[in-house]
């Protein structure tokens, strides 16, 4: 039986005015129709940072990370404000498909489109209005080599991309999203469905990407939040409970569920 | 009886099903093929009929069988990619929605009789069109969409929903993410659809008794202008088609020769229909490869 915990007493870190925000969200709330899913989620996210969100199965971190690119638009009611660049990008009049390409994601189970690696990477692209050969083809070695994939792949550029290592498709997801060159990844646990290896590949090009990009990833795993990100907010049946640096999560947790949970008592 | 035994005896029956299965269809074609190939020749394939006894070739009726599946085709193709679009991707899962799809099941449903008197009420009397190639077409489409839009629609669900997500987290419409992810992807299952869908449309002849006529006037072909009453690819004129040829000439046929000439069209049309099979199969394998940059 899970013990029952004080939704009251929670330790949540906020950011000085000079530390600067990649994101910002203000009482999120997401509701799937009655279901009460996400409870004031008010959360600042630095740049050129990972922050990790970590909690049990169903404590709401993946319904609040796809939020923030409005992928729960026509799923879940969301409410609440997201700042972003200093406008609120929850607001219906929003150009939805614009945010879309400015912050980029990665999903669990890696989903390369049914066509050839350049094809995943420049189709967008194309779409999006970018135009010129030599252009698309420096987009597809900059990206490519950014989700350090480039070397495994440079020959076979015109294979499918179904044919590559679940491993190697989940970096030319990521890939994918950055060739939009966007401003935020968020990364909804990109590794679950990773063997070891593949998942310290991951890792290592997340840690690079941070420089370029501001990272927000959703993980199980306690070890890759504690290994990859800077700051890391644990999340608890739909609250969040604590937003403290990595560091001072991992060594000392402030309140008692967030103990019991990095200590390994529940999820 | 141990497990082991029952599961023998299990298989043993199995295998015996559907060997007769493979069996009753091997001798039906076989049938078919053996008592009507040797009468088939280049003449038979290319002349024409008689209009009174029935006796002839089938030239005229060859054409018809085809020129009436495009038309068929080019009417049911399109309607039933929207309506499959729709139902896949946009329909919301309301009463409404399930109002659609038994409509669309009752619709398959029709005998295909029925649809042919329909098709001669309506187009053939009532909107004055004749005995011709498009009325044929309109009933065909009738009897076609049904299948089409189910073929369709479960292709298109069939693509995993992260393939959706992929393309929408990059900034993509959903419609471009429909038209260029998610259709690609479903094309080869829909190609082979609709060639299967092609088969059964060629080989259909109740439907078409009524509204493509009985009659297959003897065509100019070199006269390519659809508006000419003899051209061949004029809409308006009756056309027999080769099924409704066998079957008008087992039961009214004059010619002498009638249960040969039958068996001959037979073997020609169920070689069509098996070209069709085999052609939906072939197409379907290289479109994927296509598609999907796969080798």
């Amino acid at each position: 039986m899970l013990k029952q915990y004080s939704f009251e007493k929670t330790a949540v870190q906020t950011f000085p005015d000079n530390v600067s925000l990649a994101m910002r969200t203000e009482n999120l709330q997401v509701f799937y129709g009655a279901n009460h899913a996400m409870h004031d989620a008010d959360l600042g996210f630095p740049k050129n940072q990972i922050t990790a969100l970590i909690g049990a199965s169903g404590s709401g971190k993946s319904t609040y990370l796809r939020s923030l690119n409005r992928m729960n638009d026509n799923i879940a009611t969301v409410t609440g404000k997201i700042w972003y660049h200093g406008v609120d990008i929850n607001e219906p009049n929003v150009n939805i498909y614009e945010i879309r390409r400015h912050i980029g994601m990665v999903f669990q189970r890696p989903n390369p489109f049914a066509k050839s690696i350049r094809e995943n990477i420049v189709y967008a692209l194309k779409a999006n209005g970018f135009k010129g050969k030599a252009e698309l083809e420096g987009r597809v070695e900059t990206s490519l080599k950014g989700a350090a994939l480039w070397d495994e792949v440079k020959d076979s550029l015109d294979k499918s991309a179904l044919a590559l290592s679940g491993g190697q498709q989940q970096r030319l997801c990521i890939a994918r999203s950055i060739a939009m060159e966007p401003d935020v990844l968020l990364l909804d646990e990109p590794c679950s469905a990773l063997d070891p290896i593949s998942t310290v590949k991951v890792e290592e090009t997340l840690l690079e990407l941070q420089k370029k990009y501001s990272i927000i990833i959703v993980t199980h795993n306690m070890q890759q939040a504690a290994r990859v990100s800077s700051q890391c907010a644990f999340f608890h049946l739909g609250h969040v409970m604590e937003y403290t640096p990595t560091a001072t999560m991992f060594s000392n947790p402030q309140i008692p569920v967030t103990q019991d949970y990095i200590s390994g008592s529940f999820g | 009886m141990g497990a082991k035994r029952t599961d023998f005896i299990a298989t043993v029956i199995i295998d015996l099903i559907v060997a007769a299965v493979v069996g009753i269809l091997a001798f039906l074609l076989a049938y078919i093929l053996i008592s009507g190939l040797p009468h088939v020749s280049w003449s038979f394939l290319t002349g024409t009929t008689d209009a009174f006894s029935g006796a002839g070739g089938i030239g005229v009726q060859l054409f018809n069988s085809f020129y009436l599946l495009v038309l068929t085709m080019l009417i049911s193709i399109p309607i039933s990619l929207g309506a499959g679009i729709y139902l896949a991707e946009y329909a919301k899962d309301n009463w409404r929605t399930s109002l659609i799809r038994s409509a669309i099941e009752v619709l398959s449903s029709l005998p295909s009789v029925v649809v042919g008197l329909f098709g001669f009420l309506l187009f053939v009397v009532k909107f004055k069109i004749g005995f011709s190639v498009i009325s044929g077409a309109i009933a065909l489409t009738f009897f076609n969409l049904p299948l089409l839009t189910r073929n369709i629609e479960e292709s298109l669900s069939a693509v995993p929903r992260n393939q959706r997500e992929a393309g929408l987290s990059l900034g993509l419409s959903k419609w471009k993410t429909e038209i260029g992810i998610i259709l690609p992807v479903a094309l080869p299952g829909i190609v082979t659809g609709i060639v299967l869908s092609a088969g059964r449309v060629f080989g259909e002849a109740a439907a078409l008794i009524y509204t493509a006529g009985q009659s297959a006037p003897v065509t100019n072909f070199s006269d390519w202008n659809p508006m000419d009453p003899a051209s061949p690819l004029n809409p308006f004129r009756p056309a027999e088609t080769l099924a409704v040829h066998i079957w008008k000439v087992n039961t009214e046929g004059l010619a002498s020769n009638a249960a040969q000439l039958s068996a001959a069209a037979s073997a020609v049309l169920i070689i069509a229909v098996l070209l069709f099979n085999l052609g939906a199969r072939v197409l379907g394998n290289f479109l994927y490869r296509r598609v999907t940059a796969s080798k």
